[in-house]
């Protein structure tokens, strides 16, 4: 895989990025790359972002280090990173590798956003 | 061919504290008081099938020392943990009277936790017997004589009865050693440390410990899922849980049990074995951790089902 596609949506203050797909060792350092910049922005613009992996059927050690990564990225710069809507798969892993612990969680990315920025909220709900 | 573990804890040796005996004990009473125990009959049937191994055993505390059965009249075993003592009891009460001992020892490095048995190994202080001591480090001589120096201890290594040599091996070459065709691996560990894969009789078993496995560079991956191809048993250190060994614990030289899952996927093991375990988790942690790992092999098996067990003080393994 030479690409990987990241849809990105703002509501307010706040970066909506809905990677597809499975993030996997084949896969992570295409992912990551695709991330970078996004996760610059974010926090160069003071907003918060939310990873909304609905459409992630599986991720994999190499994976989650991107999440990681991009973590500590948007730490370093002020931001934040929370992860909305897993698929009952990912919501596993990520219990199973302890993640939780690091990233907070969110059923839907409207229950994220209700809980980052009642503005990006609001914009969600008039989308 | 069976392997036997002797000391399966990382990094330092623990052992039950009485608060850990007592909440045991409560945790299996009322377990019983719900299950209705009230005969030794069906006490018996209780403690045999119903009580968790978490409650009813323990996973042990010494550190590294797996014995390879040779199906000879000599030993070989992994590293020389704590475990060491037991295990050279265990010789020297199986002799009976017969000719000393031969022991082929395989280092996966000289920590000290890998090392820390020896100089409580009794056949080391018995006459005639052989001891040969193989590993990839150059100094790995010298850290068994210097654990032994003074201050550090009261018996000099010069003084061990036992005739003690040490070979060196060289990563990716083959050796013959106790009738196993043996091959070391490099692994990511502060020092190095080096894994072992073990053939014989066309069973294979895969010694990985004190091995971090970053899996972002595909070459380094690649290599490691051949060193387990199609194993019979990977031995592998899952010290960690991901979080930990990719954030606060990161190039601390250990490995998780997502990262075991996946290169054995990878690589078509039959039977992975949770080792090294962190000395701060008990016997619940550990189940827990074991569960957890069951369960991520089910969501993600792809081909065959790959075997998971926790590995204790005196487990077996029967290939």
């Amino acid at each position: 895989m030479k690409n990987m596609d990241i849809r990105s949506k703002t509501y307010g203050d706040v970066l909506v990025l809905s990677p597809t797909g499975r993030i996997d060792h084949a896969n992570s350092e295409v992912f990551r790359r695709a991330l970078n910049p996004l996760i610059e922005r974010c926090s160069a613009n003071g907003q918060r972002l939310v990873l909304d992996l609905a459409g992630v059927d599986y991720v994999s050690s190499a994976g989650l280090r991107c999440f990681m990564l991009a973590e500590k990225q948007a730490k370093s710069q002020g931001g934040a990173i929370v992860v909305a809507a897993m698929q009952p798969v990912v919501n596993e892993i990520f219990e199973i590798s302890r993640f939780t612990l690091v990233f907070k969680t969110f059923a839907t990315v409207r229950d994220a956003l209700a809980k980052v920025s009642p503005a990006a909220l609001k914009a969600f709900d008039a989308a | 061919m069976r392997v036997r573990f002797w000391g399966t804890r990382g990094s330092i040796p623990v052992a039950l504290t009485s608060a850990d005996i007592r909440h045991k004990i409560e945790q299996a009473l009322a377990l019983a008081i719900a299950s209705g125990v009230d005969s030794p009959e069906k006490l018996q049937n209780f403690i045999e099938h119903d009580l968790g191994f978490s409650i009813s055993h323990t996973y042990g505390g010494h550190s590294s020392c797996v014995e390879l059965e040779t199906g000879r009249a000599e030993y070989l075993v992994c590293d020389m943990g704590s475990g060491a003592r037991a295990f050279g009891n265990r010789i020297m009460s199986r002799r009976d009277g017969g000719p000393p001992p031969v022991i082929n020892v395989i280092m996966s490095h000289v920590h000290w936790d890998h090392i820390m048995g020896f100089p409580f190994f009794a056949p080391a202080y018995v006459p005639g017997a052989r001891i040969r001591i193989h590993g990839c480090h150059d100094v790995l001589e010298q850290a068994f004589r210097l654990q032994q120096s003074a201050p550090c201890f009261p018996v000099d290594f010069s003084r061990l009865a036992a005739d003690i040599e040490f070979t060196q091996l060289e990563a990716g070459a083959s050796y013959d050693v106790a009738g196993f065709r043996v091959t070391p691996k490099l692994q990511r560990h502060t020092g190095g440390s080096y894994g072992y894969r073990f053939e014989r009789d066309g069973k294979t078993v895969v010694y990985s410990t004190d091995s971090e496995h970053k899996l972002e560079d595909p070459a380094e991956t690649r290599g490691f899922v051949e060193f387990f191809r199609n194993a019979d048993l990977v031995i592998f250190d899952a010290m960690y849980s991901l979080l930990d060994a990719v954030s606060m614990k990161e190039d601390w030289g250990h490995s998780s049990n997502i990262v075991g899952v996946e290169m054995a996927q990878m690589a078509n093991v039959k039977h992975l074995c949770l080792f090294h375990h962190e000395p701060a988790f008990d016997d619940d942690r550990i189940e827990s951790v074991l569960n957890e790992t069951i369960r991520l092999e089910k969501l993600t098996r792809t081909e065959q089902p790959l075997k998971i067990t926790a590995a204790y003080d005196g487990m077996e393994i029967e290939l």
